[in-house]
């Protein structure tokens, strides 16, 4: 529109017609989305590209180069709550969840805010471990918000009105969405939290023009559904299976790709005999209308609290005879790390990545042989697992999986009997620490001072050769880990610990080439992206927002 | 028009005056000197959630609640505006006076109201029909052109669609009559020469020393470095001309009669 035109329609508003032309700003297609990889100055999803392997194309930051490595700037959030989320850039701006749920536009190169959306949550949310959000989805011009009181909320990404409001679910039931959500096609996927409070778990689908439902998928089968039986004593009404974190897609398959938390009570399977399908397990949707196409259990009948709410990630390789394998890989909570043929379920391999006495091994099909252990022992990995949700990353340069792990993490399980009630906690016993009163052992969150021993653990950074599920490196930390990974074409390893370091490895061999302390805890997943020529790299800690790039 | 409007609230005031001097006694004191305080909007769309929400109760008239005589403008339960509000907003446990969702500006649409209702004079139409506000709006006063409503209209101008619940009517009927005198500073339009010479205009979203932030005409977000501009302008008149270039003054009360009803989601 030539300038003097638009001039007019600021100044002389009312001598133009009401209809005008939409903005011309950046339209984050379907099709953009499904390409992602081919924009690397931006990031379009919650894990970069639809495969959810948080690798960057990028390289001008590099080995060679990374001492050169500065602040750009920071934003700091007015709210003490943790800070989970990945944010999002398309076009030199930036849209990030501020804890718990306002939205900010800020630009990308210094941070300077256009505008924010504030939405203060219902007083009736009750999230089971932080008031937390991990960001937001983005489609056309529209950014979605799943809120911790239960509701998606569609905002103007330019002009960080909100559109349209909807209520997936019912915080005072123990629901929450703490996830961002995924859009696949025109549609907002996101699902449920809660499985701490005998919720029934769901994934949901809504339109992304209005807001209105297009289809639900109860993550336990309700009577009638296949998998129904594997819920006796009428467990399955409070069975929890959550889904809080952010799903993968296969556009060729059409699959869209979900990990499904805890049964409930958490700690006392005695309460819902059978393998509680769909909790602790993948599972393949079709996205345009639900319905399940295949799944994967990796915990049935857990005790122990062993979400499999990870991120699913995709991979492609060669099957030795001039096709190609597409495969799923996963480090579950459980302490394992599994391959997965995603077009099917099928499990091909798996290995501990953790020291695990929970099960003895996998079988033929995948199944853990479990070997519970005697009341009062040390049951590892403990409750917060091997692995949680911290984002992994899979880097095609060197063909390998690198995750952060809690090794060598213990917890003594105790069961006991739970009686639902709606809206309160529903946990049937506890996990206790192995080293009685007063010792300190890892959990959600750290303050200033590390004051547990080895004996309670550590965490690292472990590279993982998919082929053969064997480790390639690792890199110890003193305390646990719940930071995400990022890996570069330039082979570098972007991640972050609980002590406040942001350290960047070398992703060949896990050298420590720079490292730089943020003084708070780190627990999103760091992301990149270039504007005018010059990548940034964005992670979080306590509770800013530290973006770097290369001194210029 | 601006001027018409000041003539008909100084009417409504030599009125409220003439009203209280010739009730006499301690009570019409109190209702004068509640009468400049209160705007004729506020009291309007006051007199509109009095009707439809208290009346049932406590009748036109104030006083059908036995002990409750609403039009004395003095309440034992409720000394100050604040209290008043904070009551009408959680009710009276124990009785029949229930807790409501009232926005800030019913609040104090409700406020004034109650607190002139003895002497107001209704018969001045501020706050007028929301249909055909909504129809003006999209239409022939072109509100759309540069507001958005709901995902609806221009984002040139900041969008509307809790307007009513975060602006009082008075602000409101202000912001329409005399748009200048009522722009928020961040809201003023800026001209910005680029070094290669394009001009940017729109609307400030957030400046500080060393940056601007806007939208631009072509309602793109824009984030420029001072130092690289030629010239930097922040006009402090509003790109909006007064409501009352277009429409007459029912017109104009009916638009303020939609925007009241815009609260979000």
């Amino acid at each position: 529109m030539p300038t003097t035109t638009s001039a007019r329609r600021i100044l002389l508003p009312l001598l133009l017609a009401a209809a005008l032309p939409a903005g011309a700003a950046a339209q984050v297609t379907f099709d953009r989305l499904l390409n992602a990889e081919a924009e690397p100055h931006n990031w379009l999803t919650y894990s970069g590209t639809y495969s959810s392997n948080r690798h960057t194309t990028l390289d001008q930051i590099a080995p060679d180069n990374v001492d050169r490595l500065e602040l750009a700037w920071i934003f700091q959030a007015n709210s003490l709550e943790p800070f989970q989320a990945t944010p999002l850039v398309v076009d030199g701006i930036m849209y990030l969840t501020e804890p718990v749920n306002n939205v900010v536009a800020l630009d990308a190169k210094r941070g300077s805010v256009f505008w924010k959306y504030e939405h203060t949550p219902s007083p009736l949310a009750r999230p089971c471990c932080g008031a937390v959000n991990r960001g937001v989805a983005m489609l056309g011009d529209t950014l979605f918000l799943a809120t911790i009181d239960g509701n998606l909320i569609a905002i103007d990404a330019i002009g960080g009105a909100p559109i349209w409001k909807t209520t997936v679910a019912d915080p005072a039931a123990g629901y929450a969405l703490t996830l961002a959500p995924l859009v696949v096609k025109d549609k907002v996927i996101v699902g449920v939290a809660g499985g701490e409070f005998g919720i029934r778990g769901y994934i949901d689908a809504y339109d992304a023009a209005t807001g209105e439902q297009a289809w639900r998928f109860y993550t336990i089968p309700g009577p009638g559904d296949p998998g129904h039986e594997t819920w006796e004593n009428d467990a399955w009404r409070t069975g929890g299976a959550s889904a809080w974190l952010t799903g993968s897609y296969d556009p060729d398959l059409d699959l869209t790709y979900w990990g499904i938390g805890n049964p409930g009570p958490d700690w006392n399977p005695a309460q819902r005999p059978g393998d509680n399908l769909y909790s602790d397990s993948v599972v393949a949707l079709d996205p345009d209308t639900g319905e399940l196409e295949w799944y994967f259990q990796f915990t049935p009948n857990d005790p122990y609290d062993y979400d499999s709410v990870q991120i699913p990630v995709l991979i492609d390789a060669p099957d030795g005879a001039g096709g190609t394998l597409k495969l799923m890989l996963w480090a579950n909570r459980n302490g394992f790390f599994y391959v997965l043929d995603r077009e099917n379920g099928r499990f091909l391999n798996g290995t501990n990545f953790v020291p695990v006495n929970w099960a003895s091994g996998l079988d033929d099909s995948g199944r853990p042989v479990q070997t519970p252990q005697p009341p009062g022992a040390t049951t590892f990995p403990g409750v917060q697992g091997g692995t949680n949700w911290y984002s992994p990353s899979y880097s095609p340069e060197t063909g390998l999986f690198y995750v952060s792990a809690w090794e060598a993490y213990g917890s003594v399980f105790e069961a006991q009997e739970a009686e639902y009630q709606p809206g309160r906690v529903f946990l049937g016993g506890r996990p206790a620490n192995p080293f009685g009163a007063g010792a300190n052992v890892p959990s959600l969150r750290r303050g200033h001072i590390n004051n547990w021993t080895d004996a309670a653990g550590g965490g690292a950074v472990i590279a993982i050769d998919p082929r053969t599920g064997e480790q390639r490196w690792r890199v110890a930390m003193t305390d646990v880990t719940s930071s995400g990974i990022l890996t570069s074409a330039s082979n570098l390893l972007f991640t972050g610990n609980r002590e406040g370091d942001f350290h960047i490895l070398d992703a060949e061999n896990g050298d420590v080439l720079w490292r730089k302390p943020l003084g708070g805890m780190i627990a999103n997943g760091p992301m990149s992206y270039m504007v005018d020529g010059r990548q940034y790299v964005a992670l979080a800690a306590g509770h800013s927002l530290f973006v770097f790039a290369l001194a210029e | 028009m601006v001027n018409s409007a000041t003539r008909r609230t100084a009417g409504w005031k030599a009125r409220a005056v003439l009203t209280a001097l010739a009730a006499g006694g301690a009570q019409a004191a109190a209702a004068q000197d509640h009468a400049g305080q209160y705007e004729q909007a506020d009291i309007e769309f006051g007199a509109r959630l009095y009707d439809a929400n208290c009346v049932q109760c406590h009748a036109e008239t104030g006083d059908a609640v036995a002990g409750v005589d609403l039009a004395a403008g003095v309440y034992s339960r409720a000394g100050s505006d604040a209290e008043l509000m904070g009551l009408l907003r959680a009710g009276i446990p124990g009785t029949a006076m229930p807790p409501n969702e009232f926005t800030a500006s019913e609040l104090t649409g409700l406020v004034s109201y109650l607190r002139t209702m003895r002497d107001v004079d209704l018969s001045a139409v501020a706050v007028g029909d929301e249909a055909r506000g909504r129809a003006l709006f999209t239409g022939r006063g072109a509100c759309a052109s540069c507001h958005r409503v709901f995902g609806e209209g221009s984002r040139t101008a900041p969008d509307l669609s809790a307007v009513g619940a975060i602006r009082t009517a008075a602000y409101l009927q202000r912001s329409l009559l005399d748009p200048t005198g009522s722009m928020l500073p961040v809201n003023r339009p800026v001209r910005a020469v680029l070094e290669d010479g394009t001009v940017l205009t729109g609307r400030r979203l957030n400046e500080d020393t060393y940056t601007i932030q806007m939208i631009d005409q072509d309602e793109r977000l824009r984030s420029l470095e001072k130092a690289g501009l030629r010239e930097l302008t922040a006009a402090a008149e509003s790109p909006m001309p007064p409501a009352t270039d277009l429409l007459d003054e029912q017109e104009v009360a009916d638009v303020l009669a939609y925007l009241l009803t815009l609260k979000g989601l």
